[in-house]
């Protein structure tokens, strides 16, 4: 078998057994990375010498027996909004094009030490905001599957990359569904756990009160790994949460019998592809032909969630984005007489055009005489949503969906019109607003070949719950990838 | 209800969000901020009356330490960044 199919865990084992060793496996993805690149471009920085001294120190660790995680010598890609030390990160924007941290994140420092291998950084909707890595400053990455499509956003650098096999497994952030629904648009699995579960130190922040970093990967053996590494509390973060249930991999068990899934019916109504409702149905009743139960249910202010979202998460923008004014690091606009000029115009020619839109929208819902009307009002709606999803859950273990109403829209059609992308988001952002934890895995592909992605949502804490259904449902599907997809056609 | 942005709000939202805009740039953000507040307006619909805003989706508390410097003093690394330093400082063009 070629060594790039293998998921991250098989690797792990592989490398553990001396069947492969980590300069093979890193060598061998580098090779793919020299490809296919080119056609793709997931990556905005890539480390190849790092990676290959990396990959001989992490083989003596294992060969010593220091090194003992499921992941080590597992080559990996970082969204590039997670600070690395000594490698740029740029947010895929260019008033941090020339940034080099000078520490790396919480998240990225785990996965270190249980010895991974960093390849480099993905590329990304500039600072998170987008939903088709369109708006990064460095050109869009294209979808592995279709080249004339998007690979969705934020995280569509890192969703590519483990679809193009230009990497094992990637960690993500999702803020409003920047991990789920490129996952989704791409094939893969991948999974935004609990709202402080892991780590935002070093993470450049968007929306605080919404952001968590996530991994994204081949299969839900994968996610469970990653995430039980990347896991865990963090007196850096004041967010952070203190939990003793990070052991994701013990639920790995395919049983769903007794499980009561809720289908909101909303979630099917309007706007919705036919062939992904059909998909995400039919993946509902293979978990029903296992034992789970069922049911649909009215999920109450669905169409309420997005200006919710935007209203919060663009006033968060707003005041962390503040940061960015050509003093400290990154990009300073040239012949500047004063400082506030100095400030506007660093600002004006470093952020892109999504990011502007955002940050005034932010301001002005933050200002005196706005703020009550709206940014008030959305905190006020977002705790009735979230009293939504509490009924919901008293009733049902999860809620079963689709992760986007289409599958991976064509490249340029997307930004002309920033409100239809905004409603692109409708399935997953609710559960950023209400703190949950999502997954979201392939479930099929439409008329044109391109995957469907089945989204699961939990109850805060309930991740485990996910993972088991997820398993469950991947076990019953079987492999999901581009190679067997075109081979079983 | 839609919404109507002057000139002098975008202009007040240009200050705010510290951005230079030239005319053009400022006739699509007005465009850009109605559409997106009609949208947003639709709030507007639920009685929220009785409802606490919430910032939070668990009970945050303030996180307290002693004051013990764990970092340690990494001030040359941390000026590789800077567009401009001088003496291990920051250089900013005139502040009036």
């Amino acid at each position: 078998m070629d060594l790039l199919h293998y998921t991250a865990t098989e690797l792990g084992e592989k490398i553990k057994a001396k069947e492969v060793s980590v300069k093979e496996a890193t060598e061998a993805v580098l090779d793919r990375i020299g490809e296919t690149e080119e056609q793709y471009h997931c990556y905005v920085t890539l480390d190849k010498e790092g990676a290959l001294k990396k990959a001989e120190e992490v083989q003596k660790g294992i060969d010593d027996g220091t090194l003992t995680s499921p992941l080590a010598g597992v080559p990996v890609a970082i969204k590039d909004n997670m600070c690395t030390e000594g490698m740029l990160t740029t947010c895929s924007s260019k008033i941090l094009g020339n940034f080099v941290p000078t520490y790396t994140s919480e998240a990225v420092k785990k996965l270190e030490a249980a010895g991974a291998v960093i390849l480099g950084k993905t590329n990304m909707d500039e600072f998170a905001m987008g939903s088709t890595t369109e708006t990064s400053a460095f050109g869009p990455t294209k979808n592995p599957w279709n080249t004339e499509h998007v690979p969705g956003g934020s995280s569509g650098g890192s969703a590519a990359a483990v679809a193009a096999e230009e990497c094992y497994y990637a960690l993500g952030s999702d803020t409003g569904g920047s991990i789920r629904q490129p996952a989704s648009y791409c094939g893969v699995v991948g999974m935004k756990p609990t709202y402080g579960t892991v780590s935002r130190y070093g993470l450049i922040a968007y929306g605080s009160s919404l952001d968590q970093i996530g991994p994204l990967g081949k299969d839900v053996r994968d996610i469970a790994t990653v995430l039980e590494a990347i896991a865990g509390h963090d007196s850096k973060d004041s967010t952070s949460i203190e939990r003793k249930d990070t052991d994701f991999t013990s639920a790995l068990i395919d049983d769903v019998k007794g499980m009561k899934i809720g289908i909101p019916r909303d979630y099917f109504a309007k706007g919705i592809d036919a062939d992904v409702k059909d998909r995400v149905l039919a993946a509902s009743k293979v978990l029903e032909e296992k034992g789970a139960i069922l049911e649909e249910f009215d999920l109450p202010l669905v169409e309420y969630a997005i200006p919710t979202y935007y209203t919060i998460a663009d006033a968060e923008a707003s005041s962390n984005l503040e940061r960015f004014d050509g003093v400290k690091y990154g990009f300073r606009a040239e012949d500047c007489e004063e400082l506030h000029q100095m400030y506007k115009r660093s600002r004006s020619q470093g952020f892109g055009p999504e990011v502007k839109r955002r940050i005034m929208l932010g301001s002005f819902v933050l200002s005196s005489g706005y703020y009550d009307a709206y940014y008030l009002k959305a905190l006020k709606v977002k705790a009735l949503i979230k009293k939504g999803f509490d009924e919901a859950f008293s009733k049902y273990d999860m809620i079963l969906g689709p992760c986007a109403p289409t599958t991976a829209p064509r490249l340029g059609e997307s930004l002309s019109d920033p409100m239809k992308m905004y409603l692109g988001d409708i399935y997953t952002i609710s559960v950023n607003l209400a703190g949950l934890p999502g997954i979201s895995l392939p479930c099929g592909t439409d008329a044109n070949g391109l995957p469907v992605g089945l989204q699961l949502i939990g109850n805060i804490f309930e991740e485990k719950k996910l993972i088991k259904a997820a398993y469950a449902y991947e076990q019953a599907r079987g492999a999901f990838s581009i190679d067997s997809v075109k081979e079983a056609h | 209800m839609a919404n109507v942005i002057s000139d002098e709000t975008i202009d007040y939202v240009g200050i705010l969000a510290k951005l230079e805009l030239s005319d053009e740039e400022k006739e699509q953000a007005k465009k850009d901020l109605e559409e997106m507040l009609d949208y947003i307006d639709k709030l507007g619909e639920l009685d929220t009356e009785n409802v606490e805003p919430m910032s939070h989706v668990f009970p945050v508390e303030n996180v307290f330490r002693e004051d013990v410097v764990t970092n340690g003093d990494d001030r040359d690394n941390i000026l590789k960044n800077a567009p401009e330093e001088k003496d291990g400082m920051f250089v900013v063009p005139s502040t009036f």
